[in-house]
Parts: structure tokens; sequence; C-alpha cells
């Protein structure tokens, strides 16, 4: 198993970055269960690919978007992944939204949420904590989600 | 969660963690493996209710190849790209400085 933290470290010290980047760090984690059962259960994704490019990455916040207007591909240039060993051309493989659906359909989950969210892999811990964080929780409520699942790449 | 970089998820304070250890990029499974995309998926689902407490993580048991290069390549540093990263480097501060200039930055 690859130590990211460390690696990462290692990495910026050699481009000539002489301050560590602070990774969050939290002693306590929340946590509830579901209050639905799945069969009845709403559901989202929150993703860290990017659905508007043309914003430049300083200023990309988090922001929610239609299920209906899902791109058949996200931007994913801006994002840090391993581009020597994969791809992101396959959407399923980092948002499994054709999945989610098959199961929707099937009846074993009671619906998929009207909106998912793009949350921005920030440098900054507070605007991801006080800023993009609360106003995807803000939406989920105004949605009635009961689950949400997050996948950063 | 569903993710692939399992020291920053639990560092972080995950509540819960479906844990493939693929390259970053594809943490729901390989590209266009529609198994084992939807055993993550199935793997997410069933987490969210069986969990009973906070923290847990559920390692899936897939693998990107029989080869195990891609660990050592991914951020490697080597005698050919020290140049390389450091004018990486430079190039990201100075876009950085551009970035102040123009006011690009969140309040």
């Amino acid at each position: 198993m690859i130590r990211y933290i460390e690696r990462t470290k290692a990495y910026y010290r050699a481009q000539g970055f002489d301050q560590d980047y602070q990774w969050a760090t939290n002693t306590q984690t929340p946590f509830s269960k579901p209050a639905r059962p799945l069969k009845s259960a709403r559901i989202t994704l929150v993703t860290t690919a990017v659905v508007e490019p043309s914003i430049p990455k300083p200023i990309r916040a988090a922001k929610s978007y239609r299920f209906s207007d899902v791109p058949a591909h996200f931007d994913t240039t801006e994002v840090s992944w391993d581009k020597i060993t994969t791809h992101t051309n396959d959407r399923e493989s980092y948002f499994p939204l054709h999945a989610l659906n098959k199961r929707v359909a099937a009846g074993d989950i009671g619906s998929l949420a009207p909106r998912f969210h793009f949350i921005p892999t920030e440098y900054s811990q507070r605007h991801t904590r006080d800023q993009d964080a609360p106003l995807i929780a803000q939406h989920c409520l105004e949605d009635a989600v009961d689950l949400a699942i997050l996948i950063p790449l | 969660m569903i993710g692939s970089a399992l020291d920053i998820l639990q560092q972080a304070g995950t509540p819960r963690i479906v844990f493939n250890d693929l390259p970053l990029g594809n943490p729901v499974g390989k590209p266009f493996d529609r198994a084992m995309q939807n055993q993550t998926l199935e793997a997410a689902l069933e987490l969210l209710y069986q969990a009973q407490n906070p923290g847990v993580v559920q390692q899936l048991p897939n693998q990107w190849s029989a080869s195990e290069d891609w660990r050592d390549n991914f951020m490697a540093i080597t005698a050919f790209n020290r140049e390389q990263l450091l004018s990486l480097g430079d190039e990201n501060r100075r876009q950085r400085q551009r970035n102040r200039e123009q006011g690009l930055f969140r309040p």
C-alpha cells in the first residue's frame, strides 16, 4: 500500500517547496446510521472530478448539479491522480451513476437524489471545512438525501 | 467514502471507507471493468448499513495487475527527473504568483 502523505511530501520537496502540505487531521469522526432502509433511501454522489473547467482552478468552489445534466466525461486534467498508469476515460470508474441507476431501477435503492455535488480538491482546509462542506450538506438536506457516497479521485 | 489513498482518508477521519488499493484515478474499479465496479458499489451500500462504529475500513481484494510496478512509478523521484521536477515547481510558483496578481483566489 502506498503511503500517499509521505510520497506527496517528498515529491513537492523535490519541486523546491520548503513547507510540507498539512493534510487534514481529525481525531474525532462523525457517525450516524441511515434513517431509512436502502429500499426507501434517497442517495447521491459527491465527486472531485470537475464539471466546469472554464472556471479557473483557484476559484473553483463546491457546486451542485442536476443528475440530468451530468457530463459524459468530467474534466480531470487538473486533479491529481496516477496519470502514468491509468486514465479516466470511463466515467463509471470514479462516478458509478449507471451502476446506481441499475440498483434504483431494480428497486434495491429508493431513489436517486435530484442533484450530485462537486467538491474541489482544495489547498485550503478552511475552504473545504467552512465553505464547501456546509454548502453540500445544505443541498443534501434540501434534497432530503439519506445516503451520500463521497468518491475522491 | 470510496477511495484509494487510505492514509489520507484515515487521517482526515472518515466514517466509512471502502478501500480499493488501485492507482489513483479509478477508486470504483478498473476502467470498463463493470464487475469490479459493481462489486465496489455493492460493498459501499452494505457498509453504509452494517458499520457500527466510525472509522471502519473495508478493503476489497482487487488488484491493478500482476505487476506491482505502478506503486514505484507514482510520484517517483529519480536521478533522471530531478531537474524536471524543479522546473515544474518553478512553473507552479510562477502560476500561483500570477493567480494572486489577477485576483484569482477564494475569500
